[in-house]
């Protein structure tokens, strides 16, 4: 189906349920209830989860395929969500020309930086990377405030022109972003029993753009474009004297990912009209390639699997506070309460990431391949065989 | 008027003069060895044949056209294809695709942006793979990781993949080398069958003489950076120059 063999059909199948259900998906504890702190099904959420699947499907095309290590693609992100506000700006709050408009600011933007970048390999240009991005988000935050609003950010006004839409609306506010009339922001609440569901028009959008992105980095893995990144990791010497540039094949695979953040950046200021010089700096730049290592680098539904369980963990396991764990802990005598809440304290709230990391690294030691390879191992387990046998050249684990 | 055609070609690394006044001419259709002892600038020179390498002075023409600055994928795109000393193949991905990308290269030339295409559709490409890998013997470790194959396997799988895209010149950098005796007879017999069937032209740089003697039509003996005599391999045998300098310290 798609074009699609059935493997690969039945990812983009199981991406779509995923996508289009998540609402459910993610609120499986009904309202009120002990364990609704860990739904994660607020159209926010849900948006930033579809949002940085995107960043990372596009990621996983330069990392995955070819093994450049890009360590400044937020500085795409960034110039992605800086061209949709001025686009909100200057000519409607409508999103479709302002993500156009993000993807092809940051795919000239990615040509200039990959071109540079990619005269090295390896560490020196993942250092050339991270170089230029730190340089984007200095110029963001002071040299260019002109353009990009310094610290405070870039954000919709009163006074912006607007030229096909409103400077403000009948009641004196600022028009909200919508595609066509649809508002990103109007939701439907569908309440079923003690479940509270929330359909969002604006993570729906994400939702469908996710699943075209997904498509599309299929196609391109089994493309023979994808071959030749694959040649380009595997052996450049062989390449070189098999009669192939690999030049223009890891710069054209840096354009297409760095299209992929700009356009996940215009989704973000689509959801949030407003961008901030802090989405360009190196952290954010080493978050995307922490999902794509931990959902498993250089396979398809990786980054995806990577990026939500990041954001869960970021959004969710953040939240937990040391009332909640005194209430999960109360049934134990008063001493071994406090001291399992003492044990427990640094792991969560503000400790969130110390959890991320030992995970991270617990996943980097035992699971190579990221959790798609653990995925692989359980079913491997449930068929009762050894080792999953699946088509291993399909799903190269990280090295 | 050989098919490649080396003139005067020098190369100098700092103190060391590793090639000088190098002359060579292959002629079509021929199997030409490169002999020479350590040092005497074999790889030198054969760097220079396929753009590793630029020569200081000189002249190196493939079919009449200087191949002097020309990036290694232009030169293998006029046809001359090249085997490495330890095989270079892409061991990450499986036989079939190995064998599938110098096809490609073949027919979409040194860059071709096709990412929406599946490359399973691309019959014509399956085509000439497969029959490369039967000709090779190989075809039933189509699906295998090309890193996992034996040391004679990967080297027949590099010689397959430089013969589908039927280059002109194939250039082999000693293909025998660090190998057993069984397997170096295989890839004898790999070789002559190759230059019996196909209208190509084979150079080869080798160390063992049982090689050379094997296959050669026509040889050529370098010694420290010059060539000393380029003649038909029984000439070579009994030349008392290349006794003195090569043969001699073994024989």
């Amino acid at each position: 189906m798609f074009g699609l063999n059935k493997k690969d059909t039945s990812l983009l199948l199981i991406v779509i349920v995923l996508t289009l259900f998540a609402p459910f998906i993610l609120n499986p504890f009904p309202t009120g209830s002990g364990l609704a702190q860990f739904n994660a099904g607020y159209p926010d959420l849900m948006q930033r989860f579809a949002i940085f699947g995107i960043f990372a499907v596009g990621f996983n095309i330069l990392f995955g395929l070819t093994g450049y290590l890009s360590f400044g693609h937020a500085a795409f992100l960034g110039v992605g969500s800086y061209s949709a506000v001025w686009m909100f700006k200057l000519l409607s709050m409508n999103v479709l020309p302002a993500i156009i408009l993000s993807v092809i600011i940051a795919g000239l933007f990615a040509l200039v930086i990959g071109y540079i970048s990619l005269r090295r390999s390896g560490i020196y240009f993942s250092i050339l990377t991270l170089a230029f991005a730190q340089m984007s988000f200095s110029l963001a935050y002071s040299v260019l405030t002109p353009i990009t609003n310094g610290e405070t950010g870039l954000q919709l006004t009163l006074d912006d022109p607007r030229v096909l839409g409103v400077t403000s609306t009948a009641d004196g506010s600022i028009p909200v972003t919508n595609l066509f009339g649809i508002e990103m922001r109007s939701t439907y609440n569908l309440a079923v029993g003690p479940w509270d569901f929330q359909f969002n028009m604006g993570y729906y959008l994400c939702a469908l753009v996710l699943i075209a992105a997904f498509y599309l980095s299929i196609r391109i893995f089994r493309s023979p474009f994808g071959m030749m990144l694959r040649a380009v990791k595997s052996n450049q010497q062989r390449m070189n004297y098999t009669g192939l540039n690999s030049k223009p094949y890891t710069l054209a695979a840096f354009v297409i990912s760095g299209m992929y953040a700009g356009l996940a950046g215009g989704l973000m200021a689509s959801m949030d009209p407003l961008a901030g010089a802090e989405r360009m700096q190196w952290t954010a730049s080493g978050e995307v390639v922490l999902m794509t290592i931990l959902g498993g680098a250089g396979t398809l539904i990786g980054p995806v699997l990577g990026a939500g369980f990041i954001k869960y963990f970021e959004n969710i396991f953040s939240k937990i506070n040391d009332n909640i764990l005194h209430s999960w802990f109360s049934f134990m005598p008063d001493g071994l309460e406090d001291f399992v809440v003492f044990l427990v304290h640094p792991f969560i709230g503000k400790g969130w990431h110390l959890t991320l990391g030992i995970l991270f690294m617990l996943v980097v030691v035992f699971l190579p391949g990221g959790l798609v390879e653990g995925g692989q191992r359980i079913a491997g387990w449930v068929r009762g065989k050894k080792k999953p046998d699946a088509h291993q050249s399909e799903t190269n684990p990280a090295e | 008027m050989g098919i490649l055609e080396v003139k005067n070609v020098g190369k100098r690394f700092g103190g060391l003069q590793a090639l000088s006044d190098v002359n060579l001419s292959v002629r079509e259709n021929s199997v030409h060895a490169i002999i020479g002892p350590n040092g005497a600038g074999k790889s030198t020179l054969l760097n220079c044949l396929v753009g590793k390498l630029i020569p200081d002075t000189g002249s190196v023409m493939f079919d009449g056209q200087s191949v002097l600055g020309r990036q290694p994928y232009e030169i293998n795109q006029m046809g001359i294809s090249r085997v490495f000393q330890t095989p270079e193949i892409f061991g990450d991905l499986s036989v079939l695709e190995n064998m599938m990308i110098p096809c490609l290269a073949k027919r979409d030339g040194s860059f071709e942006l096709n990412a929406i295409a599946s490359v399973m559709r691309q019959t014509d490409i399956l085509e000439t793979a497969e029959k490369m890998l039967l000709e090779m013997n190989m075809a039933d470790k189509r699906h295998m990781n090309a890193a996992s194959l034996s040391r004679g396997d990967k080297r027949r799988l590099e010689i397959g993949m430089c013969l589908s895209q039927e280059p002109r010149l194939l250039l082999l950098d000693e293909p025998t080398a660090g190998m057993a005796r069984a397997d170096t007879n295989n890839t004898i017999d790999l070789l002559k069958q190759i230059s019996d069937e196909r209208n190509i032209t084979i150079a080869i740089i080798e160390h063992d003489m049982h090689v050379v003697f094997s296959l050669a039509n026509r040889i050529t003996v370098l010694a420290q950076g010059k060539p000393l005599v380029e003649d038909d391999p029984q000439n070579i045998r009994g030349n008392p120059k290349v006794r003195e300098a090569y043969l001699g310290e073994s024989a």
